[in-house]
This record gives structure tokens, sequence and C-alpha cells, in this order.
């Protein structure tokens, strides 16, 4: 233990801290079961599964983590062996913690209690020499921690623009993969397809570190006129994919088409959320009513509110208008009496106001209105003139048009004297009602709005579905909205978009995941909180604001001993 | 233009008092033609009655939980109802595999241990989460605008629910069905199931255990301060940090123990238990006056028993007399209940039955 640095004492503390940070988040993930659940699909086919994907970027990220932050407190006088050493110091301690399950594991039977405590799981863990070689298996477990974690170190010790050459390479091959097999249904990639995208991915990226910097600044020294039109060529492109998206087959459609009307949702949660600051999560309740408001008026099972009342049949397109309305209406009825509520107040009262919904839905009471929970079946697909748009993929396009709507509503209305408004709102109720702002109409506004958007986002998921029951309008929706707009970024539209995607097109495309979702819903958004509070793809003045508090307040009274690792 | 404002505001006012009294005189309306009509017996009405107090009993003990933090950190605990779950959750395993040593065939003395043991170690587990998500989760945020916290919170909230229902399985696990803990007890004349009983009791205990802690003790006193002014505390020589984690640990020991009672009571566990419990004793810490520790148990109690009554009480009879059915099932409403009054509150107190101004612009 040589160190011939200025501090004589290397301290490892930072190392060892997060090497069993890392430890424990590793087993929680084993223990769990998202390891051995997405082993059964392969990323380089044969060799490697997800599974064992999961299990090395988990290695990887803790193991960086560490050295990152040894090399931190070490004020970049760390010495090169214990670059190394630190990130294998790291690797080690996760290892030690998956060897101890083996261990235990195979002495007692630990799946009366850890239901996912498997034989697999423990084969897996030691490269499938658990239950004959149990030592040697820990041992290799051990070993590979050990030169995993050498490996991250040693990556730290190469210039940084190779490094991240490498890093975004290897990143490329899982993407590539699961991307793959989701729209080609492909069983992962073979090794040498996996090679070709890592060398791509690396030399590309090593490349554009070379000369990106430079044709950006080009970019940006071009008059504005031609900017115009590259911005102008982006926007076609981008609208090109998005209009291409569902030719790739019927499945992938369907999920787009799930992605659509979150990202309907979340513009419309914008409104209420991002712009005007009233936390809503009882944003399903809107979407519950425009759903049922569809199936109701359309479904020829229920009669009395349409041959009864008005003696005819409605299409989708008679009953949207109807749909939207009610769920305004029902928007302006909650809107009314949480007016003088703060915040968490707010959350709960209209969370309570989407539980009531569908737990009056599932009742007996109201069962031969709608169909207590036998739901509303055969929910026609709209149809204009000779087109019907009866597939996935060709709904989706209604969606779409739905989306841009609600797009160009946000945008429009963002910097509006209503969306100043609702902003002032946001930061300062008295003052911006001091300022001569209508509390009562610009709040009662901005419920309405969000509410219509939600309530057309539950008339296409109606007809897109074809049926609706109460199980499907429960909490989980209003979360799942609200997660799209925190993680894209509050009160940014693109955020909207980019959130979507990640947050309803991935889980759907890791359909192993599934039952994962909202555990990593939760995780992701705890993390969010604490490192990016304003999200992935922020607005410029929330961003300023999330910052602005940190700024002001440095450490005070030892609030902020802990410092969240970048 | 200011005036204009103040007669909307007081429009709005008026129609909420309005929508208010058509409620009030349903209500009454339902509850007279039941009681009129003579369906359920007194002894109905008292079992029913009970079985609420036990409910309330445990509704007060979660809601001690939100209030207290609550009048210290100004935010909602949205991952309370998952501290309340996880100590019965993790208690299950203990109580299953002493069940089957037999440890609760061997006559009162040993029973009543055994209980007293599982109940420690579920408020332990229960208050270990609590203090970890106090450390991980809420700390780093106590300075951050007040939506960065109550969404953190409800993130927490998922994270737990979906890593118990990872590690021990969506199914539902069923408490073992003690002898001791069997039939009825006859108190005062009246029988009463014993599990009701036992829960009743306990509940009590506790409620009366915080009450002396937060009123009579040093520590108890230093939370009052810290919930009335944070900095004032810490000048007079209170260790804040130290009172904000006491407040976890003490909201999550008895959310462990309601918890306790709450799978005795319904003898199952499951991930997502703590849902309605968690949202109901919110309602219950609202109704009482948020951050007032009487309160949360008044208000607790109140729910408990107005959610077993009101169903049979008023949704039977709200037809007119005689004429049933016409809302069939209607204890399939009762969890809307909660809800109902929750806004009810909010509209026409929202200070709650002890409490200060809180609902509205304040902090």
């Amino acid at each position: 233990m040589q160190t011939r640095g200025v501090n004589t004492r290397l301290d490892l503390s930072p190392a060892i801290r997060i090497g069993l940070i890392g430890g424990i988040v590793t087993l929680l993930m084993c223990l769990i079961g998202i390891v051995e659940v997405s082993d059964v699909r392969a990323v380089i086919y044969p060799f490697l599964s997800l599974g064992d994907t999961l299990l090395l970027i988990a290695y990887m990220l803790f193991c960086s983590m560490a050295v990152q932050r040894m090399l931190a407190t070490s004020g970049g006088k760390l010495p090169r062996l214990w670059v190394v050493g630190s990130g294998a110091l790291a690797g080690l301690l996760i290892s030690a913690f998956l060897a101890g399950l083996v261990l235990i594991g195979n002495w007692i039977d630990l799946r009366p209690v850890f239901i996912r405590a498997s034989p697999q799981l423990y084969a897996l863990l030691t490269f499938g020499l658990s239950p004959d070689n149990l030592m040697l298996g820990i041992i290799a477990n051990l070993l590979f921690g050990l030169a995993l974690g050498a490996l991250v170190g040693a990556v730290y010790l190469l210039p940084e623009r190779l490094r991240r050459a490498l890093v975004l390479g290897l990143a490329l091959i899982p993407l590539f993969s699961i991307l793959g097999s989701a729209f080609f249904a492909q069983r992962g990639l073979s090794p040498l397809a996996a090679l070709i995208v890592f060398v791509v991915g690396a030399g590309a990226s090593y490349l554009w570190g070379g000369v990106g910097g430079t044709v950006k600044q080009r970019i940006a020294s071009l008059p504005p006129a031609r900017q115009r039109a590259y911005k102008v060529g982006q926007l076609v492109l981008m609208a090109l994919v998005v209009l291409l998206l569902p030719l790739s087959g019927p499945y992938p459609s369907q999920v787009l088409d799930l992605v659509g009307l979150y990202v309907l949702m979340g513009l419309g949660l914008n409104i209420v959320v991002g712009f005007a600051g009233l936390l809503d999560l009882g944003y399903v309740a809107f979407f519950a009513l425009g759903a049922y408001t569809m199936g109701i008026l359309t479904s020829p099972e229920i009669q009395w509110a349409t041959v009864q009342w008005f003696g005819v049949t409605f299409t989708f397109w008679m009953a949207l208008p109807f749909a939207v309305l009610v769920a305004i209406l029902a928007g302006i009825i909650l809107g009314v009496p949480v007016l003088g509520m703060r915040g968490d107040y707010l959350a709960i009262v209209t969370l309570g106001f989407g539980e009531i919904i569908r737990i009056v839905a599932l009742s007996d009471w109201l069962k031969p209105y709608i169909g207590g929970s036998n739901g509303i079946t055969r929910i026609p697909r709209p149809v204009i003139g000779p087109i019907d748009f009866n597939s996935p993929g060709s709904l989706y396009y209604l969606i779409v048009i739905g989306c841009l709507l609600a797009a160009f509503v946000a945008v429009r209305v963002k910097d509006s004297r209503l969306g100043r408004a609702w902003m002032a709102l946001r930061e300062d109720e008295d003052v911006a009602q001091a300022m001569g702002i209508d509390l009562v109409k610009t709040k009662l506004l901005a419920f309405a709005t969000g509410a219509a958007f939600s309530g057309l986002g539950g008339a296409f998921f109606a007809t897109m579905i074809g049926s609706i029951y109460p199980h499907s309008f429960t909490l989980m929706i209003s979360i799942n909205a609200l997660c799209v707009i925190i993680v894209g970024g509050m009160g940014s539209v693109p955020g909207v978009l980019l959130g979507a995607a990640v947050l309803v097109g991935l889980p759907e495309i890791l359909r192993e995941f599934s039952e994962y979702r909202l555990l990593l819903f939760g995780a992701a958004l705890v993390l969010m909180m604490l490192t990016r509070p304003e999200g992935l793809l922020p607005e410029a003045r929330r961003k300023l604001e999330l910052h602005e508090a940190e700024a002001e307040t440095p450490d005070e009274s030892g609030d902020k001993q802990i410092t969240v690792p970048a | 233009m200011l005036q204009r404002l103040k007669r909307r505001i007081s429009g709005t006012k008026l129609a909420m008092w309005l929508i208010g009294l058509v409620i009030l005189a349903v209500v009454i309306y339902g509850a007279i033609n039941t009681l009129i009509w003579g369906q359920y017996t007194f002894a109905q009405w008292l079992d029913l009655s009970i079985y609420g107090i036990a409910q309330g009993g445990i509704y007060a003990l979660i809601a001690l939980g939100y209030t207290l933090v609550y009048g210290i950190l100004r935010m909602i605990n949205f991952a309370h109802s998952e501290v309340f779950m996880a100590g019965p959750f993790i208690g299950y395993f203990v109580i299953t595999a002493m069940n089957q040593a037999g440890w609760f065939d061997r006559g009162w003395g040993l029973t009543i241990a055994g209980l007293a043991i599982i109940l420690m170690i579920a408020m332990a587990v229960s208050l270990v989460i609590a203090v970890g998500l106090e450390r991980i989760a809420y700390r780093p945020l106590r300075r951050a605008p007040r939506l960065v916290p109550l969404i953190t919170a409800i993130g927490a909230s998922y994270f737990l629910q979906y890593a118990f229902l990872g590690l021990f399985g969506s199914n539902v696990k069923g408490y073992p069905d003690i002898d001791l803990l069997k039939g009825t007890w006859n108190v005062l004349g009246v029988d009463i199931l014993r599990t009701q009983v036992v829960v009743i009791v306990a509940a009590l205990f506790f409620l009366a255990i915080l009450y002396v802690f937060v009123q009579r003790t040093k520590t108890g006193k230093a939370m009052q301060a810290v919930s009335e002014d944070k900095d004032t505390a810490a000048l007079m020589g209170i260790d804040v940090n130290r009172i904000i984690v006491i407040t976890f640990l003490v909201g999550g020991a008895l959310a462990g123990a309601a918890g306790f009672f709450y799978a005795l009571l319904f003898r199952q566990v499951k991930f997502d238990m703590g849902f309605f419990p968690g949202i109901k004793a919110f309602t219950a810490a609202v109704l009482g006056g948020i951050g007032n520790v009487v309160g949360a148990m008044l208000g607790g109690m109140f729910l408990g028993v107005t959610e077993s009554l009101f169903p049979n009480l008023v949704l039977d009879g709200v037809c007119g007399w005689g004429t049933t059915g016409c809302i069939p099932a209607p204890y399939q409403l009762k969890d809307a209940l909660a809800f109902i009054m929750l806004v009810l509150v909010l509209i026409f107190r929202p200070t709650g039955i002890l409490g200060e101004r809180l609902a509205t612009k304040k902090a």
C-alpha cells in the first residue's frame, strides 16, 4: 500500500461506502427477481442475457461512482494504482453481497420468505457453478467483481474522449438489441452484430468528440435564415418519423397509441400542474369520465342515454364533444370546492375525487346504467366516410392529431395573458391576487383545460380498447401521467413527449419488466427529485427556480449534509 | 374590481354551503328513515359501532404519524401507508414461524408474550423504514419547493410497495388463527369479538402513551416547539434534526403497531394493504385538524365509527321508508365515504375539529 501522493494516508471510505450501497442495491435487484425474470431475453445471443446485462450495468455504475467519488475527494491526486484499486474494491464489495446470498441460499432455503431466491438465481450469479461446485462458483463471482471493478477503474485512466466513446459504444449494444427485438421480433444481436454496433457507436462518438464542437459552432455561425431552414428541416424529419412509425407493425402501433394517449394526458396535466402549480392526483377521474361518456353514448349495450333519451345511436364523432364537455364540467365542479386549498391538501382531495369516481363506477348501485364491474363493451371505432379507423395503426394518426391540438394549445397559451397568470399563481398566490389576477377564474380555467384533454384522452382510450372497466381507471393512471411530466420536465412541452416515450414506451417494449414498472417508477421519481428535480428537458424558468433555493442557502443548520452523488 | 371579486367568491361559497346543506339533509333524511323503519336491531347497531371503534383506533394510530410529521415538516408523508404495511408484513413471517412451532398452543402466558414480541417486531420494522425514508428521501429536500418532497414521497411509496411485492410475492398472506383470540368475550354484558377487544384496548393504550409523551416529556415538548417554529426552537438549544428523526421514529412505531392490529382484525396482509387505511388516516388527521395530536385521535375514531355505521344508517333509508334496494350493496360505497367527508371537511371547516387554519394559504 505505497502511496506517493501528497496525502500520505489514503482514505478509502468513499469507495467502501459506495461499494456497500451498490451491494445492497444489487442484492435487492436479485431478490426482487428483476435479474432472473429478464434472464430469458438475450442481448447478445447466445452469450449474454438481459439479466446478465442488468447485473453488469449495476456493477459498472457503482464501480464508476466509487472511482469518481475517490477522484473527487482526493482532489485529483489519486495514485493511478488506486484509481484501479478503488474500482476493484467496490466491485469486490458488490460481489461479496451476492456471494453471501448464494452461500446462505444454498445453506437454507430462502424461498418461503423471498419468493425469488431460487436455485436458478444462484446459478446465474455463479456462472452456472452453484449447486455442484459452490465454492468455485463463489470464488468466481468474487474474482469477477474484482476484475470488472478494476477494469472500470482502468477506464478512468484513459483520456476522457476515449472513455466517453467506450461507454457510449457499450450502452448502444443493449439499446439496439432491445429495440431490435421489440420491432423485428429478433432474439438479440449476434456477437458480430454487437461488435459492429460497439465499434460504430464508439467510433462515431470518438470522431464527434473531435469535430462535434466545430460542427455546432459552424451551425451557430450560419445566417439566421439558414438556421431557420435547419430547424424546419429537423421538424420535418421528426414529423416524418412520427408519421411513419406505425408502419412497423400492429404491436408497436398499440404501444405508440398508448404513448400518444399519455402525451395527450401529460400535456393536459402539464397545464394544471406545470403551468398553474395545482398538484392534481385525481386526473384519472376526467379520463374515466371521458371514457365512460364515450362508452355510454356509443356502445349498443347501453340504451338509456341514447335510444331512450334521444332516439338515436351515437357515432364516435357525435359522442366526442360530449365526452370532452362532461370532463370539463367535472373539472369545474371539482375545481370549485378546492379553490382555496394549498398544494398538498389539493393533492389528497383530488386523489379522493378520482377514487370516488372509480368506487361509484364499480358499485352495484349504478350497475344498470354503466355496467358496474362488468364494464361497457362493444364500443365502436371511429369512421370518417370511407375510412374506418379500426386498426391501432390508423387510430394512431387520430391520437397524433389530438396531441398536436393539445401541444398547440399548450404552446400558444403558455405565453398568453392566461399562461402568465397561471405561472404567477404557481409562484405565489397572494402576490398574484394582489396583482389583480382573478384567482377563481384562473384556477377554474386551469382545471377545465386540463380536464378537457384528459377527457379527450379517455374517449380515445375507450374506442381504442373497445371496452372499459372500472379497474382500468386506478390511481396509477394519474401517477403515470404525473411521472410523465415530472420526468420530462415540468412545464415543458417537449419534455412531455420525451417523458411519455421513456415511461410508457420503454416498459411496453421491455415486457419482462411490466411487473416492476411501478417499482422502477418509484425509484425513478425519488432519484429524479433528489438529483434533477427539473426533469430531463426542463423549462428554463423552472430550472432556475429549483436551483435558486440551493444557491441562496448553501448550508443551513446541517440541513444539507448529504450531497447527492452526481 | 375588488368588489366584484369579493362578490364572486362569496357566490361560490354560497354554492358550496348549499351543496353541503343538501348533503346534510339527505344524510338526516336517510338516517331517520332507517331508524324509524327498524330493519336493524339495537344489538346490530352496537356491533357495528364497536367494529367502528376498533377500526377508528387503528386510523387514529396511523393518523398520528401523518399529523406529527405534518406538524413539523409541513409535508404529507405519502409513504406512511407503506410504513404501516411493512411492520405487519414482516411480522407475518415471524407469527407463521411461531405458530408452526406451536408457540400459541402452550397457554395464555406464552401466547400473550408471543403477540407482544410480534408487535415489537412490527413496530421496529416500521420504525426503521420511517427513519430510513427520512434520512434518504426527505432530509436532502428539506429546503426544496413544497411539491418536490411530496412527489418524492409518492415515489417512495410506490417503490416500497412494489419492492415488497417483488421480494415477498403478490398473494394475500393470512395471519394464523390464534386460539386465545377466537370467539367473543363478555364485556359489561355485551358479547364482543376478542380481537376487537384487544385492538381497542391496545390502541387506547398507545394513544394514551403518546399523549403523555407529547405533553409531558422534555422530548415531546421539544417536538411541539419545533412544530411551532423551527428556527426559534433551534435558538433555544433544541437539536432540530434529532427531533425530526424522533418524530419519524414515533410515527413509524405507531404505524407499525396499527398495522399489527389491522392484521389481527382482518387476519391478512398484502403488499398494497396500506393504501386505503393510509388515505383514510390522512382524512382522519385532517378531520381532527392536522398537526393536532388529540385531533388526530378524535378524527380517527370519528371516521371509523361513521364509516361502519353510515352505509346502513343512511344509504338504506335514503330512498324513503321501507324501500330497500334502491342502493344495492351500500357497503361498497364505504370507501368513497371517507373521501366525501374529507372534501366536506375541507370546504366547511378547513381547520378540522380542533385545528388551526392550515389548509389554506399559510406556510
